[in-house]
């Protein structure tokens, strides 16, 4: 049985650039659980989308398998989607971009699919900046089999079953900080207003963007007690710094004469006005962004938006030195030498 | 002087490790090809890069048998840790070439053989002030005592030379030198020619000396492949590094200093064939290299490669399992692995290349094969055929050849369709459907691929009906395979035979000087060489019509015969195993042995 929205819609929503409202970038209906988190971050990534002028089918959503993985169904239905092995999306859409550089790549895992099966090819697409948006919908728990902790949760953290998570927790964006990742952030499937801005820079964003994304399990991870709970985030939750994203083809007309906001240029012009709150972080600079998430997590706060970026690096096409045109639109005319060279390699083997 | 053997010995190098004996072998091999002799050289190698002793093996047949032979004629054992091991390997009258300058241990001397010993070391000091450069020329020297003693022509020799340093003309004088140094040597020394000897012919024709993987590589350069992805190990390395080499010369593209491919060494063989997978799911063609422990790596990916019907080609060049067995040498005992890589009712289909010439065309029509069933093609080669070099026609490519792209559905036809388009659908009849690539149309086409059941129109499903026709339809594809894959190659002797010989890969030439060898003794055998899984009717119809069917193969648990019983029903009983799996290519004698005692 599929899933399949309801079509109706109030005659008047809005329309993009590219004459669309916003449900057009909407998926076949969620079959998460009511309340999941991961269906909010599919809300935002459609409506990120929508106000980016994104033409659909020129995204690849690429996941692993969980019910993170599950929602490229839930969203952008024109789109490509490749729903593809626990823990190797990365690999995937690794071979997907080298195949075509001009589509927008858009990663989707789990802490399960991230943080422990596919550690390696984390860590692997990140060292590569591979032109991606990975976003992690962050449960700390395994939600498709039935609530399992993951590396995510915390020492300390008691899951529906009752059991205290004893061991450390692995700090996703901590690490992709660390690795070389040009954009690092950190969100909260309830909050929208911040979510939605972060996914615009972020796949505006060239190289590699990493989202990491607390999104509460209601069934197996919701409780008193579990550090990954609506109630817990809202009550933990620490913002570095709001922003807007402004297009190359905008001016900036807002006025943000307060002088605590920054303005980021980005590889294409784009720009990103962030405003810091009160923080002694700077967002361009890495060690000074791993000691702000580091004395977050010590004091128990989850540092929320934009942790780093880098704006201008070489993605994973300008260190292959792969041609402009996307290698799946090339033909035998370029890709075959032909039989007067084939003679000539043979000659040389007699 | 025993009898004269003009272009039939068989004569092993015995040497260090990494200590450049492998240029010198590979001249004197050269040298005797370039005379219009055939010879194969096979390479017996460690694991290990430096130190640990390695041979190489040369053998001259004037009637163009390419596979090995048992008996050494000839040993030039210059690695003293090795030579207790080497003078016995030596047939009865056979000849020991050794480096005099230290005396032999008197517990080396045969009373059976002949030694001929020259100072290498001492001549090559003498002569040479550089370490590194005595160390080499020891090496040619012997080359050089080598044509004397069987005859090879010096001009020959020197023209190689000459090829080989274009462009560092300085090295060619003291290589020459070297020469001299062995062939003056044995003149001064020595009775000579031997009765072992090359003479010149012209039985070559315009056939090339080349090493399968390097066949592979361009195979793959010819077939179209953009994206590489892979994971080093012995012996499908070069497989990469050749379609790098090959990739410099003919993948420029026309702005300056950028390149029509992309090659990845990823962080293991699982992403490997991930990106292999994302690559050919996106419309590239993509390809990985691998052996054995590489290949079960794999198996996840290929299990989602055959569900999901996203074209790949893979090349296992096999190696002795299993884990990592004798990672230098070679088998193929991968068969059943490949067959049924991963879990769930899966196959794949499989190429048996035998020969380099094979190894090109395999790969190339790979890329075709897997875009027209959209499904994994792993070419089977192994380390025999890929790391070694090989007599074989020369690679032919036709310039009104078109690559298949198999059912794609272009931004017209889905523009114009006028039935609804359904990425698992049977339109046809022959179990293919129709696929898209990401962003061919803005609002038509697009889909969700995944590994979990779906039906008809991609959309998930967990009925059991629609998971059931979906896995019918793939078998049905499975049996278009068939009418798609290489043909055997079939021979019937005169009057047909009730005993029959299956072989594929490189138990060929082994396989057909063994036919041979029993004919001369009135044993009269058909033979099948098979080129690919699935089996076709042309298979089938010579299993059925032959009472007894000999099954040669390099493995032990005979896993071809398994896989004839499971997929034919053959009855096991008429089916004799041959078999071999020593981590050295099968030879002829062995084979015809095996058969002259079981027919
Ligand atoms: C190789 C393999 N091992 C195990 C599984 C079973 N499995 C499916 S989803 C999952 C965990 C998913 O957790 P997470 O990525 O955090 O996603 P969530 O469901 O929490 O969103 C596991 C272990 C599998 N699909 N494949
Ligand atoms: S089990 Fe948890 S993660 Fe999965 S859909 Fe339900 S709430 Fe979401
Ligand atoms: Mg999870």
């Amino acid at each position: 049985m599929s899933y399949v929205r309801s079509k109706f819609r109030h005659p008047h929503l809005p329309k993009n650039d590219l004459g669309y409202t916003v449900d057009y970038y909407e998926g076949s209906l969620s079959t998460l659980c009511a309340g999941c988190g991961h269906d909010s971050i599919s809300a935002a990534v459609a409506q990120a989308c929508f106000e980016l002028n994104i033409e659909p089918h020129k995204v690849a959503k690429m996941s692993g398998i969980g019910c993170s993985s599950k929602t490229p169904a839930y969203f952008l239905e024109h789109s490509h989607g490749f729903n593809s092995v626990h823990g190797r999306m990365p690999s995937v859409a690794t071979g997907a971009n080298l195949a075509n550089r001009d589509l927008i790549y858009l990663g989707v895992s789990g802490d399960g699919d991230t943080a422990s099966i596919g550690m390696g090819q984390f860590v692997h697409v990140i060292r590569r900046n591979l032109n991606m948006l990975y976003i992690v919908m962050n449960n700390g728990c395994y939600g498709l089999t039935k609530g399992q902790d993951s590396a995510t949760a915390d020492a300390g953290s008691i899951n529906k079953s009752g059991h205290i998570n004893p061991f450390e927790s692995i700090d996703l964006a901590s690490l992709a900080i660390e690795l070389g990742a040009t954009f690092v952030a950190q969100s909260f499937s309830g909050d929208k207003d911040q979510l939605v801005p972060l996914i615009k820079v972020a796949m505006a964003h060239r190289g590699f963007a990493f989202l990491n994304v607390v999104s509460p399990c209601v069934t197996f991870n919701n409780n008193v007690g579990s550090t990954k709970s609506y109630d817990y985030v809202r009550n933990h939750m620490e913002m570095t710094s709001t922003m807007d994203f402004v297009p190359i083809s905008r001016e900036i007309t807002a006025d943000y004469a307060e002088g605590s906001a920054q303005l980021v240029t980005m590889h294409d012009g784009s720009q990103i006005c962030l405003r810091k709150l009160d923080h002694d972080w700077d967002p361009l600079n890495r060690i000074s962004a791993i000691n702000a998430v580091q004395i977050a997590r010590s004091k128990g706060e989850v540092l929320t938006g934009l942790l780093y970026m880098e704006a201008a690096s070489p993605d994973l096409h300008d260190y292959l030195k792969t041609c402009d045109a996307p290698l799946n639109s090339l033909t035998e005319k370029e890709l075959c030498p032909g039989s007067a060279m084939l003679d000539e390699i043979c000659n040389g083997l007699r | 002087m025993s009898e004269l053997k003009i272009n039939d010995f068989v004569i092993r190098f015995a040497n260090v490790n990494g200590t450049g004996s492998a240029s010198a072998n590979a001249l004197f091999t050269k040298a005797i090809f370039k005379m219009g002799v055939p010879a194969t050289p096979k390479n017996i190698f460690p694991s290990n890069i430096q130190g640990l002793p390695t041979w190489y093996e040369v053998r001259i047949s004037e009637k163009g048998y390419l596979g090995r032979r048992e008996g050494i004629d000839f040993i030039v054992s210059v690695n003293p840790q090795s030579m207790a091991r080497d003078v016995k390997s030596v047939r009865k009258g056979g000849y020991f070439l050794y480096d005099s300058t230290k005396p032999l241990y008197p517990d080396l001397i045969r009373d059976d053989i002949n030694y001929i010993g020259i100072p290498l070391m001492q001549l090559s000091n003498e002569n040479y002030t550089d370490p590194r450069q005595r160390q080499l020329f020891k090496n040619i020297i012997y080359v050089g005592a080598l044509a004397a003693l069987f005859e090879i022509e010096f001009e020959v020799l020197e023209s190689l030379l000459a090829v080989q340093f274009k462009g560092k003309e300085k090295l060619i004088e003291p290589n020459i030198k070297a020469l001299k140094l062995g062939v003056d040597y044995v003149r001064e020394n020595f009775e000579y020619p031997l009765e072992l000897r090359v003479e010149r012919r012209d039985l070559i024709g315009d056939r090339i000396m080349m090493d399968g993987n390097s066949a592979c590589a361009l195979g793959a350069i010819y077939g179209g492949a953009t994206v590489a992805a892979w994971y080093p190990i012995t012996p499908s390395t070069s497989v990469v590094d050749a379609f790098t080499k090959y990739a410099q010369k003919l993948r420029a593209c026309s702005e300056g200093g950028k390149w029509n491919v992309a090659i990845v060494q990823a962080e293991d063989e699982l992403a490997a064939i991930g990106m292999v997978i994302g690559a050919n799911w996106n419309g590239a063609r993509s390809f990985t290299a691998t052996s054995g422990p590489g290949l079960s790596l794999m198996n996840e990916f290929l299990g989602l490669a055959y569900f999901a019907e996203i074209p790949c080609v893979l090349i296992d060049v096999q190696r002795t399992g299993p884990s990592t067995g004798m990672p230098t040498r070679t088998q193929q005992s991968d068969i059943l692995e490949a067959a049924y890589a991963a879990h769930g009712d899966t196959k794949h289909v499989l190429l048996f290349p035998a020969g380099p010439r094979e190894c090109f065309e395999m790969t190339a029509a790979a890329f075709d094969l897997a875009e027209r069933l959209q499904t994994p093609v792993i070419v089977m080669t192994d380390l025999d055929l890929g790391m070694n070099e090989h007599i074989t026609m020369p690679l032919k490519w036709d310039d009104n050849r078109r690559y298949d792209r198999g059912k794609v559905m272009s931004r017209e036809q889905l523009e114009t369709a006028t039935a609804r388009w359904g990425r698992y659908l049977d339109v046809d009849g022959d179990g293919i459907p129709y696929r898209t690539i990401p962003a061919t149309h803005p609002t038509k086409g697009g889909f969700v691929t995944r590994g979990s059941s779906r039906d008809e129109y991609a959309a998930y499903t967990e009925d059991s009906a629609a998971y059931q026709r979906n896995m019918e339809r793939l078998l049905k594809k499975f049996e278009t395979a068939e009418t798609l894959v290489p043909e055997p190659e079939i021979t019937i002797v005169e009057g047909g035979s009730k005993i029959g010989a299956i072989y594929f890969g490189t138990s060929r030439y082994a396989a057909e000087e063994a036919a041979e060898m029993l004919a001369a003794e009135g044993v009269k055998l058909d033979t099948i060489c098979v080129k690919a899984f699935p089996f076709g009717k042309s298979f089938r119809d010579f299993v059925d019509s032959h009472e007894k069917i000999f099954v040669i193969e390099q493995n032990r648990d005979a896993q071809f015969k398994s896989l004839m019983t499971i997929e034919l029903g053959t009855d096991p009983g008429k089916l004799v195993s041959v078999l071999n799996y020593d981590g050295m290519p099968i030879t002829a004698d062995f084979i015809y042995k095996e058969i002259k005692s079981g027919q």
